[in-house]
């Protein structure tokens, strides 16, 4: 046998693999990738952090004392110049363990609060993103594939949610949702429940993939492939899930990383607005409105969260280009407005 | 042509309706509590109770109730505080306007300007290193949180660097108004300014470098290539400007949400008392009737603005005018 009909009996790559291939190939996506992995393994090990290092993120210990080299010293100081008005927290000791970004306001070790929000952010993000592309398939799918009345009423219900203004939206919500609670029959939910920003999050964004699947189903229905399986008589939920849903499923795979970054924006701008996670719990936008009577005496307590938002928004949205790259070079799939 | 806009204000209209419709069931068809606490908030007494529920008609259907808050924000304009009792609402929103577009005006004239220069440079040099790390800075500018660079802003221009050249003229917070006082009007949204607009210049960049490049691969390129014209004025005179068409529409959105609370978390963090911030005080006291009203104007004023952008393009565009 040549070398010639070797090359030509070797299988060809099914599309599915030559995105891997392609992506398994982009450098600057990997390191994202694994830049993002890291910090989300680092948040979720955020129970062992604080057992080891002994302290409660979630209790105000302003009267705690901290060891330091043979000294010690308390966690809220006093300020020994000045007027001594107030007691100022510490400040980063760079101990890990040991109130290595300082306390906050209320002596609550930051670097363990840290994790324990970024924690939340990511189960909040991700429950957010999960919410918004199933809700968005379902919409944008029935809308495009049927057609008529039916995508009339929902192209005009998301047009209405795509013209709101989304903080505003997210405010109209929250500050009837979160100040009270809500009870649905015998559904009550507690108004500090992580599942209310995750609600909002979700809903503000459904079309804004919602419109993209809807134009993309519209195509595929009037594709050669599906008229020819309509003609044939299939059911139309197998042409939906066997025809439709396989070829949006790149669409949606591309969506997951820039909803995820919108949604982390999102999330951190709603709680830093005190309408996202709900005291005591913490998410990174929490830390930061904490810190931000302390910005001029405990930088580190604003800036730590942020830079941390920074770093892992930045890694989805790199791994996302390439993601999208790998995915569907052509793709119009432009990154997120905020 | 005519019907096309036609049809375009007719869209606005059930879009105006449907979105009134929404922050109507929001605020008063939420299953849990009963709605004229809300409105009055925190500890009201009884006595304020039973005014909010004569005044907002609460023992009438739905629909009354519908038209009594559309009436009270729209066309009386006497929807009052219970928070802060007897305090207008509706001049009041109407008084944060210009600081609202004071903000956002300067800070869109920077990121026109930047957004510009950046995307093209990038893709008069694409592929090439500062192609790369312009792409990489405009990425690292839409990954902040903008509440979060503004408070990196006022830690160094305000505390840690405030006493050096380079940050003494920094006014402390607050807005000046450009009637009494230009120059403090100027000093205090400098830095506002550039915040707010890093974000967009990135998106900006990005969007437009995109755009060009993709510009660049069309026929009549190869036409203006062929015709020997020069690199430069290729780029300029016919990639770049083909590509302002989505650099406008994306600017008359964004400029619009912006304007519609949008800026909400920047004028927190700068103290400026526009339509954002009063709107997050607001939400601090409970006040249910100023977030009403503030929302309902804001994102009309969203819907009226995006629909005038699609009005111009019918009048301008051809191509949109037939489909």
């Amino acid at each position: 046998m040549t070398a010639q009909s070797a090359d030509l009996q070797k299988k060809s790559r099914g599309p599915w693999a030559t995105a891997l291939f392609r992506l398994s190939h982009d450098r600057a996506a990997l390191v994202a990738l694994a830049v993002f992995l890291t910090v989300v393994i680092c948040c979720l090990l955020a129970p062992l952090y604080a057992a080891w290092a002994g302290v409660d993120p979630f209790k105000s210990t302003v009267d705690a004392t901290i060891t330091l080299g043979g000294v010690t010293r308390p966690v809220m100081e006093l300020p020994t110049d000045g007027l001594a008005l107030g007691y100022t927290p510490i400040g980063p000791t760079w101990v890990p363990g040991t109130y290595f970004l300082g306390a906050d306001n209320q002596g609550r070790d930051v670097m363990a609060r840290l994790l324990y929000g970024g924690m939340n952010s990511f189960i909040i993000a991700a429950a957010a993103t999960v919410m918004t592309l199933t809700f968005a398939t379902i919409f944008g799918t029935v809308a495009g594939f049927f057609g008529g009345i039916i995508d009339m009423v929902l192209s005009r219900i998301l047009d209405v949610l795509w013209a709101f203004p989304v903080y505003l939206l997210a405010i109209s919500l929250s500050i009837v949702l979160i100040t009270q609670g809500i009870t649905i029959g015998p559904i009550v939910i507690d108004s500090g429940s992580l599942f209310l920003p995750v609600f909002i999050i979700g809903v503000i964004y459904i079309p804004y993939v919602a419109r993209p699947i809807r134009g993309q189903v519209m195509a595929l229905r009037h594709g050669e492939f599906v008229l020819a399986a309509i003609g044939l008589g299939v059911p139309t939920h197998r042409i939906l899930t066997k025809d439709v849903l396989p070829n949006i499923s790149t669409t949606l795979i591309v969506f997951v990383p820039i909803m995820m970054a919108l949604n982390m924006l999102t999330e951190s701008a709603l709680s830093f607005l005190s309408i996202g996670v709900q005291p005591p719990d913490a998410s990174w936008g929490t830390i930061i409105q904490d810190g931000q009577t302390l910005l001029y005496t405990r930088p580190a307590v604003a800036l730590a969260p942020g830079v941390m938002i920074v770093i892992t928004v930045l890694a989805l949205n790199v791994f996302g280009d390439g993601l999208r790259d790998a995915l569907d070079p052509k793709s119009k799939i432009k990154l997120g407005r905020g | 042509m005519v019907f096309a806009i036609l049809q375009r204000l007719g869209q606005m209209l059930f879009v105006m309706a449907g979105i009134s419709m929404l922050v109507f069931a929001i605020f008063f068809g939420t299953p849990g509590v009963d709605p004229a606490a809300r409105i009055a908030g925190r500890n009201a007494s009884p006595e304020v109770l039973e005014a909010v529920r004569v005044s907002f008609g609460f023992d009438q259907p739905f629909y009354v109730q519908y038209l009594t808050m559309m009436k009270k924000i729209f066309v009386t304009g006497d929807l009052t505080s219970f928070v802060n009792r007897g305090w207008k609402v509706v001049p009041a929103v109407l008084d944060t306007i210009p600081v609202t577009l004071s903000l956002v005006g300067g800070a869109a004239v920077l990121w026109v300007v930047f957004s510009i220069l950046i995307g093209v440079l990038a893709a008069a040099f694409r592929g090439g290193v500062t192609d790369k790390v312009l792409m990489i800075l405009g990425l690292i500018g839409i990954s902040m949180p903008v509440y979060w660079l503004g408070e990196v802003m006022n830690l160094v221009t305000q505390s840690r660097y405030h006493d050096t050249w380079a940050f003494s003229w920094v006014p402390p917070l607050g807005y000046k108004a450009l009637s009494t006082d230009p120059k403090a009007w100027f000093l205090t949204l400098v830095i506002p300014w550039i915040t707010l607009s890093i974000l967009y210049i990135g998106l900006y960049g990005r969007v437009l470098r995109a755009n060009i490049v993709e510009a660049m691969q069309e026929d009549y390129i190869r036409t203006a290539r062929a015709k020997g014209l020069s690199e430069t004025r290729i780029l300029l005179a016919h990639a770049f400007r083909c590509s302002l068409i989505s650099f406008v529409t994306l600017f008359g959105l964004d400029f619009g949400a912006l304007v519609g609370g949008s800026a909400l978390l920047t004028e927190v963090v700068f103290g400026l008392q526009g339509v954002g911030k009063l709107t997050y005080d607001a939400l601090q006291n409970l006040d249910l009737p100023v977030i009403m009203t503030t929302v309902l104007y804001a994102s009309f004023f969203v819907v009226i603005a995006n629909a005038l952008v699609d009005v111009v393009y019918i009048l301008l565009d051809p191509r949109v005018r037939k489909s």
